[in-house]
């Protein structure tokens, strides 16, 4: 069952929501990419929410003009409406007033979809039962899907996925470096006002699909997800589109295997899946990454420290450099060094008394400022400066008086 | 208008909604002065899976397992978001967008999997509240007031968000000085000997008791206004501290008695004979108020300071 949703063989109807819900999310993926780098992820809530009051308009209008009032296109056009003066409202009060973005965007959504609530309960007093669906621009209800409503989503987050391609240099400049994209004669506001309105386009676009509460995860878990993978732009803005298709396209698939798994919700936990297993397995910044780097370095550190103490004839007590130094064969279990360890304990001294050094002479300057009390001299010097300290340094002395 | 018919239908909406307004705009000073005003936001979306977790579990409808479960999935909300912040190494913002909506996700589809459409609980009742229909039924005019066999059948929900602007009132009353220092300067309190981070996640959690406590009342759009909307109006109108708290109790209750009375007679007025949503229209006279001091509001520029 779930594999033919996935291969699109569950009729017609399926298969349409899956293609659009899909389109959407490598839209939101890619979008999310630049307005997470902005640090601005945030936004997108106050933009969602901004739209309630758009369609609650758009509707009353088409129905005082003696339409049905469930054209979608229209709909779609009020709630892009209402969100972009959202938009201007949170940028007018960030800019032209002394509060911080968060209670602009706090402010805006609240206000805004309180507003859209008024509404809401004013169309339900206007047209008893013609309201039937409104309601689902909350939560999104693709189950209702038309045809035409598939492709003013596919149209949509098509549209905006060739505008992302074309404006991802300078989008992406104005993302790491403002200051420098200025500089070099970028508009830095029209970029920023073209990223929120692509974010806005998307937002829009999925109202349809996960309502307007959960559009917000779209735009915000993929980037979140990618960044685990990549530190280059373009990567991320790949990868993040990756994820954020699969993730509707999975969540699309499995929620047209059962009546009562609601698509929105299954998609953002689907990429909420996502999320999890880079946060853990990613190379690099993942969890289980950096645990292995820490327990690596941990290793290095005691290693180091117990050869030393061996090197200086002073007893081992801490259990794990112990374990340590007997599982290389450098120690007995009572802590006295082996032949090997004895050996390689003189070394580490030796090395520690050029480390010394090289941090003390001027001339080594580059290669002092690479010791970090555990990275072998070797790596860092030719065999030929070694041999220079060791004569400065000179051989074993007797104590002088 | 007279008392035999405003005592028993709207002195107790009016009432809620007042504690409620008032519950949510004091904590709100300290958040939008940390810059940590959506966890108001944040909040009010994770309530609805604890609420629907507590249902499932206990299989009814009673309060004190919802609150229960609502305050416990906000303070999972909160060490999620804090966990994902650090480990991750994840900008505080995106942490918080991702945790929340994935939150209410979950508590959505929880709602759909589970049986529970006979009993009162949808998303719509959770945004929106149902404040108009928290009635008191027993009374008959203003005498009701001395009347205790009358007063013992007022809403339960009057007292839930009375015990809790009282709570907030108290924290904030106790706490004044180390609220105030580690929120303007967090580095000097810790050099008083403050804790600053547990000052901090304090002030979370009593964020969390009001949300909780108004949120089945009067839902979750009145919460997230209330929260931001008169605090940030009240931060345009002065730079004293106390005067700010003053103002922004000023405004919440402003909000809530022009809300409610909009909501209620303003559709008379032009010739509607249905009310619209209370909680709905308190926020937008929230929003109004806010932006009339963002327009007028005699401290509303940053001075001395470049615009971030």
């Amino acid at each position: 069952m779930l594999w033919d949703a996935l291969t699109l063989q569950l009729g017609y109807n399926a298969t349409l929501v899956t293609v659009g819900a899909a389109l959407l999310g490598v839209a939101a993926g890619v979008t999310g990419t630049f307005l997470y780098l902005r640090k601005r992820a945030l936004v997108s809530d106050a933009i969602s929410h901004a739209t309630l009051p758009g369609v609650a308009l758009a509707f009353i209008v088409m129905v005082a003009l003696g339409s049905d009032g469930r054209n979608l296109p229209f709909l779609l056009l009020g709630a892009a409406v209402s969100s972009w003066l959202g938009l201007l409202c949170v940028n007018w009060l960030t800019g032209r007033t002394r509060l911080a973005e968060d209670a602009a965007i706090g402010a805006v959504l609240s206000v805004f979809f309180g507003f859209g609530v008024v509404l809401l309960t004013v169309i339900q007093t206007l047209s008893a039962g013609r309201a039937a669906g409104l309601e689902g621009f909350l939560l999104g209800s693709t189950a209702g899907m038309l045809f035409n409503d598939a492709v003013v989503i596919a149209v949509g987050g098509l549209l905006t996925l060739l505008l992302v391609v074309a404006l991802r240099r300078p989008m992406s400049l104005v993302a790491f470096d403002p200051e420098f994209a200025a500089a070099s004669g970028v508009n830095v506001q029209r970029v920023d006002l073209a990223i929120m309105g692509l974010a806005m386009a998307v937002t829009v676009v999925g109202l349809k699909v996960v309502g307007l509460v959960l559009i917000v995860a779209m735009l915000i878990i993929p980037p979140v997800t990618a960044r685990f993978w990549t530190d280059r732009t373009d990567r991320m803005a790949l990868i993040s589109g990756a994820c954020g298709g699969l993730a509707a396209w999975a969540g699309a698939a499995l929620s047209a295997t059962a009546p009562a798994l609601p698509t929105g919700p299954i998609i953002v936990l689907t990429s909420f899946a996502l999320f999890a297993v880079s946060l853990l397995l990613a190379p690099g910044r993942g969890l289980l990454a950096v645990a292995l780097r820490h327990r690596r370095f941990q290793r290095r550190v005691h290693m180091r420290q117990g050869l030393l103490a061996l090197a200086s004839g002073q007893p081992i007590y801490e259990r794990f450099t112990l374990n340590l130094l007997k599982r290389a064969g450098l120690a007995h279990a009572d802590g006295v060094a082996t032949e090997d360890g004895k050996a390689r304990a003189a070394k580490a001294l030796r090395d520690e008394k050029r480390w010394e050094f090289v941090r003390a002479d001027q001339a080594f300057e580059s290669a002092a400022a690479m010791y970090d009390g555990l990275r072998e001299i070797e790596t860092v010097l030719t065999s030929d400066q070694i041999a220079e300290i060791d004569r400065r340094i000179g051989g074993p002395r007797g104590v002088t008086v | 208008m007279s008392g035999a018919e405003f005592v028993p239908l709207s002195l107790t909406p009016l009432l809620i909604g007042v504690f409620a307004a008032v519950a949510c705009a004091l904590p709100g000073n300290f958040l939008v002065l940390r810059r940590q005003a959506l966890i108001g936001d944040a909040i009010s979306h994770v309530v609805l899976p604890g609420i629907v977790v507590a249902f499932l579990v206990t299989g009814v409808v009673a309060a004190a397992p919802m609150l229960l479960g609502a305050a416990g999935a906000a303070v999972l909300a909160v060490v999620m978001i804090e966990a994902i912040r650090r480990l991750g190494s994840i900008e505080p913002g995106a942490a918080m967008g991702l945790t929340f909506t994935t939150l209410f996700a979950a508590g959505v589809l929880l709602l759909e999997q589970s049986d529970t459409s006979g009993v009162h609980l949808d998303v719509e009742h959770a945004l929106y509240g149902n404040l108009e229909s928290l009635i008191w039924l027993d009374a008959v005019g203003w005498e009701s007031l001395a009347d205790p066999s009358a007063l013992a059948g007022l809403p339960v929900e009057l007292f839930r968000v009375a015990i809790a602007l009282v709570g907030v009132a108290g924290f904030l009353w106790v706490f004044w000085r180390p609220l105030v220092l580690s929120t303007f300067d967090e580095g000097f309190a810790q050099t008083m000997g403050m804790r600053t981070k547990g000052i901090g996640l304090a002030l979370v959690v009593v964020a969390a008791i009001a949300a909780v406590a108004s949120f089945d009342a009067v839902g979750s759009i009145i919460v997230i206004a209330m929260f931001i909307c008169p605090p940030a109006a009240a931060r345009l109108m002065t730079n004293r501290l106390e005067a700010q708290v003053a103002w922004s109790v000023g405004f919440a209750m402003m909000s809530a008695v022009l809300g409610y009375v909009l909501a209620g007679y303003g559709p008379i007025w032009f010739g509607f004979d249905n009310a619209v949503s209370a909680a709905g229209m308190i926020a937008t006279v929230s929003g109004v108020i806010l932006a009339l001091a963002a327009l007028f509001g005699p401290c509303r520029k940053r001075l001395g300071a470049p615009a971030v």
